[in-house]
């Protein structure tokens, strides 16, 4: 008698998929667009990283020595929408894509198709962005905030460019989202219920929401900038009736939540690997779930904190000041939580759990320097300087970035069916934490002694700590060299992994796939008791 | 470079300097305590020393615990800071107030119980920032015309901008606000010890964002009042040197030589010194149709800039003089050759058909 699945293996024999170029560009599977997406991810990840290094290079000593300040704001500008939208999301995207139907025991995405346009849609949308550096006048160079009327009166021609290229991201964004939740609302395995999504799952549940919430805000944001610049409106020109500050309302309601976006998914993974390696159950699963929640509900309220110095009434600074602190609680619970984990468990050092161990320390020193902001009177002191830059760098760098390294250790084995070099792995790692907190840390007293952000040249009393800064740039984007080096001697000539390469994990990747996972994860829906 | 914040020269950013240390103080030991019980664990409950994972995955108990204790300590730390922030944000009873108005990339200071106003721009040049010159101690930080307070009074700004958004920032008086276009922002301060005391423009404004310093000396009340007195008797000198010179006329040396002057200070930096401007940035003036065209309209623009585009009214910032000779030289300069003479009267002509 024959089961589904080898009828479906029969099936799958006789399936003519295309080959070649044809494979990847035609291609409806979630392991494929998963892989694109994370290589695409990679790419835009060394891209951006080099306009660091450019920003660094020029910063190393006070004067003007490489470049020019319009190109200085340029690559300001281009480093973070590359790192925002061409790395840091479209990683998370890809890890989803490769890990949602497989934590849930689904043969694939929902909605396969739209998923190979959102990943397809992404390298035009940042064609587009990078060609603009080289329009006459240049690229954008007004900041990844794109301020009004910076950005609508007084921007090069190529803000047209930008507008269309954020247009095409975000519904890539947008569709990636929809596909997330569908998937998960629809294709869990018999007995998968809610409350037992594994905790990535989760998390990307509820940012697949925040998407669907604050993508259409970015576009209504960006289209006003649009037709300020070339149709003759005034939504934020105060002499034609608009607002200024109307712009920075519209931007951050977007932007607040976005910075969740792109950190929600970082507690799922970290959620994942702290238990594997420490052989211990997660402590407090249920309110990892709700502080998740209430994070997301609460990043709707504050996006004002990011504009205290734009003049406010003291009642609306107030609300937000009180607010913004207020998400320090569930963050709270949420390390602690993890702490609670690795307590008195049985602790393994492979190099996803060093990754793992340095997202909590270093996120929460993130999330201290995040506290000390929400403070408003201290806040107009830190905003805008390089305080902010050292916040912020902490908890998308050593938080966000450090954990997509992490999934990417812990799920290698089970993506690829081989194991990695662990002795590489623990290099690329200590490379790595040297030079991350060489690099940001000392941006902590640049701001508090005064330098401001996006300056192409400072007073020579930073120019001790910038040179320092720069030389942890350099080594940064260098060692991450060794993890792309890494990753291939891993596809091409690991030992093959064993199902479970991990002692502790758990999950149905773990438990009913074998390593490599199948081209479609389950032809039959596994029982979840 | 000191290492932390200032505790500054103000009532207020004393008060800023406390809680800012306060809430660093309550991060540290949060931070000690937490990180101490992981790095516990890392020690102590390593596989490699025979640690047996124990079975233990919730507690609600614990778990109110650390929801409840930390929302105690943000209470803690909300009530200085609203009081600090209430302080702050009453601009009430000033003793004088100063407008302060950003454009690309200068601040104009005006005294508004009295006859005085001006400009101040970055006195370091451009030698410096290209490493031709040796940079002075106080590279960028440094402006022609300092704005200078009394000790002892409370001063209102009110911030406004005349094209992007700016931000006045001086970290001794813990004052940040954003000037924007086409509203008006208050903050106050007031000082107390004389002294120097320096900052910068703190909101991204485009090319030249980095080169936009605040400079503020404060005097004790005495020497201000002297000071105040003599500047504005000068202002009114200026003013009324500015009508003698509607009936003089300036040779052609005379005008290039001042003009090359005020260009390299005042255009330069968007239409660079080669007048050759920054291709789909800011349009060239070499072989332009305004510098190449008709005066009076080459004057307009000078004067009353371009509304919607970078190009400011240079009509209040420059003298008659300065005017005639910069308008002068960019029609004779980098192959212009028109041989157009503009003097003060043409300038003061093209201002009253305006009116």
């Amino acid at each position: 008698m024959s089961t589904m699945s080898e009828l479906h293996a029969e099936h799958e024999e006789h399936h003519h998929a295309p080959r070649g170029l044809m494979r990847w560009v035609l291609t409806t599977n979630h392991k494929d667009i998963g892989s694109m997406y994370l290589w695409f991810s990679f790419t835009m990840f060394i891209v951006g990283g080099a306009m660091a290094m450019v920003i660094r290079a020029e910063l190393f000593q006070p004067g003007l020595q490489l470049v020019d300040p319009n190109f200085f704001n340029q690559m300001t500008t281009v480093h973070g929408l590359i790192m925002v939208f061409g790395a840091v999301m479209p990683a998370f995207t890809g890890l989803a894509n490769w890990l949602i139907p497989m934590m849930i025991g689904a043969p694939d995405m929902a909605l396969p198709r739209m998923n190979n346009w959102s990943f397809w849609i992404l390298p035009f949308a940042f064609s587009m962005l990078l060609a603009s550096l080289f329009m006459e006048g240049g690229g954008p160079n007004f900041g990844w905030t794109f301020y009004a009327p910076l950005s609508t009166k007084y921007s090069p021609d190529s803000t047209a460019l930008f507008v269309f290229a954020i247009h095409i991201m975000g519904i890539s964004s947008i569709m990636g989202a929809i596909n997330v939740i569908v998937t998960i609302m629809n294709l869990r395995a018999p007995g998968m219920t809610y409350m037992k999504l594994p905790l990535f799952v989760w998390t990307w549940f509820i940012t697949a929401f925040l998407l669907i919430a604050v993508m259409p805000v970015l576009a209504g944001a960006v289209t006003m900038v649009l037709t300020d610049k070339y149709f003759g409106t005034s939504f934020f020109d105060a002499a034609g009736g608009g607002d200024p500050v109307l712009f920075q309302h519209i931007f951050w309601f977007f932007g607040h939540p976005e910075v969740y976006i792109m950190i929600l998914p970082s507690f799922g993974i970290i959620s994942a690997i702290i238990p594997a390696f420490s052989r211990k159950k997660l402590f407090g699963y249920s309110s990892m779930v709700y502080a998740t929640a209430s994070i997301a509900g609460l990043s709707f309220l504050v996006w004002a904190h990011h504009m205290f110095t734009t003049g406010m009434p003291v009642q609306a600074e107030l609300f937000f000041m009180y607010c913004t602190m207020l998400i320090s609680v569930p963050t709270g619970v949420k390390v602690f939580n993890w702490v609670a984990t690795m307590w008195r468990g049985s602790i393994t050092f492979e190099t996803p759990m060093l990754f793992a161990i340095a997202f909590i320390v270093l996120f929460t020193i993130g999330g201290f320097s995040g506290l000390m902001l929400a403070i408003t009177p201290v806040d107009f002191q830190y905003h805008d300087t390089y305080f902010v830059v050292a916040h912020f760098h902490y908890v998308l760098v050593t938080g966000a970035v450090f954990s997509i390294m992490a999934a990417a250790y812990y799920w290698l084995p089970k993506w690829t069916g081989k194991m990695y070099d662990e002795g590489l792995g623990r290099l690329h790692f200590w490379c790595s934490l040297i030079s991350v907190n060489v690099l940001f840390f000392p941006m902590h007293f640049l701001g508090l002694s005064g330098m401001p952000r996006r300056i192409p040249d400072y007073a020579l009393q930073f120019a001790d700590v910038n040179a320092i800064v720069s030389i942890g740039g350099f080594a940064f984007g260098l060692s991450q060299f060794i993890f792309l080096y890494m990753v291939i001697k891993c596809i091409r000539s690991g030992e093959p992994a064993p199902a479970k390469p991990w002692e502790g994990s758990e999950g149905l990747e773990w438990d009913a796939l074998p390593s490599p996972a199948p081209y479609h994860s389950f032809s039959t829906p596994p029982e979840v008791k | 470079m000191s290492f932390n914040l200032r505790p500054g020269v103000t009532a207020i950013s004393e008060q800023v300097y406390d809680l800012h240390m306060t809430i660093f103080y309550i991060c540290c030991v949060i931070g000690i305590l937490v990180f101490s019980a992981m790095f516990w664990a890392i020690f102590h409950h390593r596989k490699s020393k025979g640690a047996v994972p124990a079975q233990f995955h919730e507690s609600t108990k614990v778990e109110i615990i650390w929801t409840i204790i930390p929302f105690l300590i943000l209470i803690g730390m909300a009530i200085p800071a609203t009081k600090t922030l209430l302080a702050m944000e009453d601009p009430s009873d000033a003793d004088l107030t100063i407008q302060v108005t950003g454009s690309q990339w200068k601040w104009h200071y005006k005294y508004f119980e009295h006859d005085l106003e001006f400009y101040s721009v970055l006195a370091s040049d451009m030698e410096q920032v290209k490493g031709k010159l040796k940079k002075r101690d106080n590279y960028l930080l440094e402006v022609d015309h300092p704005l200078v307070l009394p000790v002892g009074k409370k001063v209102r700004f009110l911030m406004t901008s005349e094209d992007v958004i700016h931000s006045w920032w001086v970290p001794d008086f813990a004052v940040k606000k954003d000037a924007n276009p086409g509203f008006i922002n208050e903050a106050w301060t007031r000082i107390d010890k004389p002294g120097i005391y320096r900052g910068q423009c703190a909101e991204l404004c485009g090319k030249d964002h980095g080169f936009m310093p605040i400079v503020v000396i404060a005097k004790p009340e005495d020497e201000y009042a002297s000071w105040l007195a003599e500047q504005e008797a000068a202002y009114l000198a200026k003013q009324a040197a500015e009508q003698e010179l509607v009936a003089m006329t300036m040779d052609q040396a005379e005008l290039m030589e001042l003009g090359e002057k005020v260009y390299l200070k005042s255009c330069a930096a968007c239409h660079q010194p080669n007048g050759e401007g920054l291709p789909g940035v800011f349009p060239a003036l070499k072989d332009s149709p305004i510098a190449t065209g008709a005066v009076s309209q080459h004057i307009d623009v000078v004067v009353n800039g371009v509304p919607g585009t970078a190009m400011q009214a240079f009509g209040k910032q420059l003298g008659l003089k300065e005017l005639a000779a910069v308008i002068s030289y960019e029609r004779n300069a980098w192959g212009n050759d028109t041989g157009d003479l503009v003097q003060a009267k043409d300038v003061v002509a093209v201002q009253n058909a305006a009116q």
